[in-house]
């Protein structure tokens, strides 16, 4: 058994994802305190370069499953070989992201292994030599410590919580191939069905955008889209407007849909029901547009404009584009 | 086509959480069927309905009270629910809650288990696919359509992921977790409910389930909760009401000035 932390470095579209390089960070920061190295595995096809920042945000050793049957991701082939590379290493800690693909794979990796798994988490520390780990639960209406069990131990990680650390361009660290064997896989992705347009993903996303049932109309989406745009923002939707159908349920926040934290959640139209508060209370800054100057969404804003949002919100959009030209 | 449908009960969503001691203090929750097992169980219902036959069974692990989310299920037309309740079961993490699952699936014929995404409680969101591992079968998590081929062997299922849905196909038997948007769930009947009232539900202990005590429930929890806390209330900051226009040029001034967003 080993006090090295093994980060899963998740690669989408030929690049490792942003929350893979958080991991390295502060997966780099627990293994110093453990007295480990940071280690960190990617699976695919034909990687090739793309793997060079792992060793510039921090890793030591990287081992690389190249196999065309890892080329799509799939929870039976990916967890057969990380199984088999974990049962070799023993890392005292395994991190994934918190994304649809870390979360479909984490529970079967760790059934496997009859690893502990903790979710969706959003603190480490390291106290007498074991780990605490902090997650919300509830959707964020409480936050649970977890106190590791046997080692290896594993946890999601939450995108956007942890800085990724400044690469160092200059940095390696050594690339160690693996013999892969995929195994048997029987569920297999047979298309990928993307959205039309470039998304930006609301839980990787640094500013959000949301529109609720004071929208009036679905139409008028358009106008939370406008200032999402110019601010390269993503779209959000309270429960109530997704249950009218005019919003997908991908685009809900909230207890029922998706829990955020951006550093910037604009909320228009939006009371603040109990449920959607615990799924976006945790952004940085909150910036409330509402008529209603009594609505629960103002107790917690850090910024609010009581008024009519088919006024304020396309002067805002302005104002950005001004700004955004200044810049 | 045998259907078994893992239901769990949790606290509803509209709950203020309280803590007390470092744990959640549940005196004056009110308890519902999980939000998404609901629409685990009504899409049983529907495949049911689509293929003309069909067995819906469901399975649920919890304290007394937990018959109340198993007769909500009966109640819409599952056919027989059974209660696997122990007081060794208490305090089990979602490992252990999934081998509960398990054993008792092991008693049953199955061709498609359904199971909420994750439960709106704990949020793990782990138990479909740690129960699907431990049955040895495939598993297609978060899915928001469902399609079984004309044979019954095999499912395409629609799974959503970051930058749009990824369509899955797979063997039965497989574990499916359901995402909001897979169906929308229908009500219960007051005949439903009425004819549910009585039923007896069957209840499974360890020693029927073939389990060892001592591989679940707290003592053997992997993930267990040490303290639970509150997070800090959010305090309101400026908030403008004067003129519409002035104001969003005040904020967003202050957002790149003050909150340096830009």
């Amino acid at each position: 058994m080993s006090d090295d932390v093994l980060v899963v470095a998740e690669i989408r579209d030929g690049a490792i994802k942003k929350v893979a390089l958080e991991l390295v960070g502060e997966g780099r920061r627990i293994a110093g305190e453990l007295g480990g190295n940071l280690l960190a595995v990617a699976l695919g096809h034909g990687m090739g370069d793309a793997l060079a920042p792992l060793a510039h945000y921090g890793a030591d050793k990287v081992f690389v499953a190249d196999d065309p049957a890892l080329a799509n991701y799939t929870a039976e082939g990916y967890s057969n070989v990380l199984a088999g590379l974990i049962g070799e290493l023993e890392p005292a800690l395994v991190l994934l992201g918190a994304t649809t693909q870390g979360k479909d794979l984490a529970p079967r990796l760790a059934a496997r292994l009859a690893a502990g798994l903790a979710s969706d988490c959003t603190g480490f520390a390291v106290q007498d030599g074991e780990l605490h780990i902090t997650r919300p639960i509830y959707a964020g209406k409480a936050s649970a410590t977890v106190r590791e069990a046997a080692r290896p131990y594993m946890a999601t990680v939450r995108p956007n919580i942890f800085a990724a650390a400044e690469p160092d361009s200059s940095r390696e660290a050594p690339m160690e191939s693996m013999s892969v064997d995929a195994g048997v896989i029987r569920a297999k992705v047979v298309e990928m069905i993307k959205e039309a347009g470039e998304r930006v993903e609301l839980t990787e996303a640094d500013i959000i955008v949301s529109g609720g049932r004071g929208l009036k109309e679905p139409e008028n989406f358009a106008l939370i889209e406008e200032l999402a745009a110019v601010l390269g923002a993503a779209v959000g939707a309270s429960r109530a407007a997704v249950d009218a159908g005019w919003k997908d349920h991908s685009y809900q926040v909230g207890q029922t849909g998706k829990v955020v934290t951006p550093t910037l959640y604009i909320a228009c139209g939006i009371s603040g029901a109990i449920q959607h508060l615990a799924g976006m209370k945790t952004s940085k800054y909150i910036f409330a547009i509402n008529k209603d100057p009594d609505a629960p969404i103002f107790k917690m804003a850090d910024y609010g404009i009581v008024g009519d949002l088919f006024k304020v919100v396309p002067v805002l959009t302005e104002e950005f584009k001004k700004m955004m030209a200044e810049r | 086509m045998n259907i078994v449908i893992c239901v769990k009960q949790v606290p509803d969503t509209e709950t203020k959480i309280r803590v007390k001691d470092g744990q959640v203090d549940h005196s004056e929750t009110k308890y519902v069927v999980n939000p998404y097992d609901e629409y685990a169980i009504e899409e049983g219902l529907r495949i049911k309905e689509r293929l003309g036959e069909g067995k819906i069974t469901l399975i649920s692990t919890g304290p007394e009270r937990t018959k109340d989310a198993l007769k909500s299920g009966l109640a819409v037309g599952a056919e027989e629910a059974i209660h696997l309740m122990d007081e060794a079961f208490e305090g089990s993490d979602p490992y252990a809650t999934a081998l509960i699952l398990s054993k008792a699936l092991e008693k049953l014929d199955y061709d498609i288990i359904f199971c909420g995404k994750q439960g709106v409680d704990e949020d793990h969101a782990q138990v479909g696919i740690i129960l699907a591992e431990l049955l040895d079968i495939p598993h297609v998590s978060v899915v928001t359509k469902l399609e079984i081929s004309e044979d019954g062997k095999s499912i395409l299922a629609y799974r959503e992921v970051e930058a749009g849905h990824e369509a899955v196909e797979a063997p039965l038997p497989a574990v499916i977790t359901a995402q909001k948007g897979l169906n929308e769930p229908r009500y219960a009947s007051i005949k439903g409910i009425m004819a549910v009232k009585k039923k007896v539900i069957p209840e499974w202990n360890a020693e029927q389930l073939g389990l060892d005590s001592a591989s679940v429930g707290r003592d053997a929890a992997k993930v267990s909760f040490v303290e639970v806390t509150l997070p800090p209330e959010r305090e309101s900051g400026k908030v403008f009401d004067e003129d519409p226009v002035q104001d969003a040029i005040k904020v967003a001034h202050l957002l790149r000035d003050e909150a340096k967003i830009l």
